[in-house]
């Protein structure tokens, strides 16, 4: 049971892969994205990961396929279909197979662990995130802020008039 | 039950098709996505080691899912970044292919 349902969500991760990096078309590769993404959800269940499983639908399935459509759509991606490989593509093949096998060949010759999955207490995750790690999480929290505005001065509009630069800088 | 191997094999060919598509896009939107494929595939093998190892006394509880949340935090900032960057530079050169932005090309 649970190794069918191993194949299925590995099968739906690995297909929606093979579709960001097959298809021509931008947005088909953002909707694949979006199926492998659900998939690696699958994954975390699982493993008993639930709130990743979330986590990972609310941010990657609705915000990050939204940004990503978003971009798809201002770039106007979609009116080069000519866009896809470019002449190196063999040479990405054989490297990306190489270093799949390295990391396979790793985890293949290495002990194997006769444990089980197990579902920690899951009130840990709290405790133990707001106390041992609670200085990477305000870090994490103030990454977040800084992408944010600088994300936004990055990406708006030149300003009409000079006068808006010492500002912008300021922003900075 | 499935092995913890499974799961690693799973990350590391998730792993090697984001590396292509980093590697053979030449659309820039789509070098971040297959850098979100690469992102996930990290993340899966830090959650099953978390999940396989915990209780065997070489990993604490949570730590490998406390990881792939910081990972999945870095990873919306810098999908928000890098789209504000693709924006701009679509802006400015009229093009997303990144074998044309070759400004910096001596």
């Amino acid at each position: 049971m649970q190794l069918a349902l191993f194949i299925l969500v590995s099968a739906l991760t690995l297909g929606g892969a093979l579709g960001v990096v097959a298809t021509r078309n931008v947005v088909h590769a953002a909707l694949f994205l979006l199926l492998s993404l659900l998939g690696v959800a699958g994954v975390y269940l699982l493993l008993f990961a639930e709130f990743l499983a979330l986590v990972q639908v609310l941010i990657y399935g609705g915000a990050v396929t939204i940004v990503v459509l978003f971009a798809v759509m201002l770039t106007r991606s979609s009116e080069y279909p000519r866009i896809s490989d470019n002449r190196q593509w063999p040479l990405a093949l054989l490297v990306a197979l190489a270093v799949a096998a390295v990391l396979g060949t790793a985890f293949w010759v290495a002990p194997q662990v006769d444990a089980q999955p197990q579902a920690p207490v899951f009130t840990g995750l709290a405790a133990s995130l707001f106390t041992k790690w609670a200085l990477p999480f305000e870090i994490a929290s103030l990454v977040l802020l800084v992408a944010l505005i600088g994300a936004i001065i990055i990406a708006r509009t030149p300003a009409a008039s000079d006068a808006d630069e010492p500002a912008a800088d300021g922003g900075r | 039950m499935v092995p913890l191997l499974y799961f690693q094999l799973l990350g590391a060919a998730l792993f090697g098709i984001g590396l292509y598509g980093v590697l053979a896009r030449r659309s820039a939107v789509l070098i971040v996505l297959s850098i979100e494929l690469m992102l996930n595939a990290v993340n899966i093998n830090l959650i099953a080691a978390a999940s396989y190892l915990n209780g065997t006394g070489r990993f604490e509880a949570f730590d490998g899912q406390i990881i792939a949340i910081f990972v999945i935090t870095v990873a919306a900032a810098e999908v928000g970044l890098a789209f504000a960057i693709i924006l701009r530079m679509y802006r400015n050169r009229g093009t997303v292919n990144v074998d044309e932005i070759n400004v910096l090309r001596g």
